[in-house]
C-alpha cells in the first residue's frame, strides 16, 4: 500500500504452485555454452552448472512488476548435489519478505524470494534465495 | 584438466588467507548476452536491447548479474569439482558491460569438518579489467 513499486507486505508468504521441471541434456549444454563453462561434465550435458536453477521460472499469483525497473541485488544457492540430465525437479518459490529502504537511488523496495527444488521422493536437491530491488 | 585443482593441493596450501588460482574468462560480448537470455529464460531487455537500456537511464545494455555468478559457479567446479559445490552466495555490486573481461578469484576463509565431511569456506569474487570487484560473495565446497 503506497509502496513505490506497488508491492505490499501482504505478499509475504504467498507462493507459486509446485512445478515439475525435467532437466534436459540439451538445455544444460546450451546453458554451459552461453556462459562458456568449460567443466567437462557440463559441456557433455551430464551435470548442470551450479547456477542452472535460474532456468526454473515460476510465477507467484499477485506478484507483478516492471522488469526494466528491477535490479538483481543478490543471489544465493545451496546444493545437496548437482543437478543431472534426466532429473525431475519439483520446484516452488515463495515471497519470504518485502520491505522498503532508502538507498542511493532513493526509496526502493526489496523483494526476497526463496526457491527450493526436490526430487520425486521429496529429497531436497537445492535451495535459492533471490534479493530483487525495485526502484 | 585431469581433476579438481584443490584435490592436488596439500592442506597447508588451503589455510586461512590462502589465495587460490584465478580463472580468467573471455571478454563478454553482446552475442553472449543474447545467448544467455535464451539459455536462462531471463528476457529482460536491458540486457539485450540498447534502446530499452537507455530508456531506464543506462548507457547501453548491461550483462545479467547471473552471468557473472555463472562464471563463479564454473570457477568452483574448476577448483573443487562439480560434485563438490555446496553453496554460492553473491551480491551484484557493479554493472558489467559488453567488452568487460572478468576474472574469478578466491581466498580461503576457513576449513571445517562436520558429519558431512570436510568443507572449505571461500571468499569469492569476480573483478573486471580495471580490478574493480563487480560480483562478490562467499562459497562452500566439499574437500576430501
Amino acid at each position: 500500500m503506497g509502496h513505490p513499486a506497488g508491492l505490499s507486505s501482504d505478499l509475504i508468504g504467498r507462493e507459486s504452485e509446485t512445478v515439475l521441471f525435467e532437466v534436459e541434456r540439451g538445455a544444460i549444454q546450451k546453458f554451459a555454452d552461453a556462459v562458456q563453462d568449460q567443466t567437462p561434465a557440463c559441456v557433455r550435458g551430464d551435470l548442470a552448472p551450479p547456477t542452472f536453477p535460474t532456468t526454473f521460472r515460476m510465477t507467484i499469483p499477485g506478484l507483478t512488476f516492471d522488469l526494466a525497473r528491477v535490479l538483481h541485488g543478490s543471489q544465493e544457492y545451496r546444493y545437496e548435489r548437482p543437478l543431472r540430465a534426466g532429473d525431475r525437479v519439483h520446484c516452488r518459490v515463495r515471497v519470504a519478505d518485502v520491505y522498503q529502504r532508502k538507498g542511493r537511488l532513493g526509496e526502493m523496495t526489496f523483494l526476497i524470494l526463496v526457491m527450493d527444488g526436490s526430487d520425486d521422493s521429496g529429497n531436497p536437491i537445492f535451495s535459492g534465495t533471490t534479493t530483487a530491488i525495485l526502484r | 584438466m585431469t581433476g579438481p585443482l584443490l584435490a592436488a593441493r596439500p592442506d597447508q596450501d588451503l589455510n586461512s588467507g590462502a589465495v587460490l588460482p584465478e580463472l580468467r574468462k573471455p571478454p563478454i560480448t553482446k552475442l553472449q548476452l543474447v545467448k544467455y537470455a535464451g539459455a536462462s529464460g531471463d528476457y529482460n531487455l536491458i540486457h539485450t536491447d540498447d534502446e530499452t537500456a537507455r530508456a531506464v537511464g543506462l548507457e547501453g545494455v548491461i550483462a545479467h548479474g547471473m552471468l557473472s555468478m555463472a562464471f563463479l559457479g564454473e570457477y568452483l567446479c574448476w577448483l573443487a569439482g562439480p560434485e563438490s559445490v555446496r553453496r554460492l552466495s553473491v551480491r551484484f555490486v557493479e554493472m558489467v558491460r559488453p567488452g568487460d573481461t572478468l576474472t574469478c578469484r578466491a581466498r580461503v576463509k576457513e576449513r571445517t569438518t562436520n558429519d558431512a565431511g570436510r568443507r572449505l569456506h571461500l571468499e569469492v569474487w569476480a573483478e573486471n579489467q580495471r580490478a574493480e570487484r563487480v560480483t562478490v560473495g562467499e562459497a562452500e565446497v566439499a574437500i576430501t
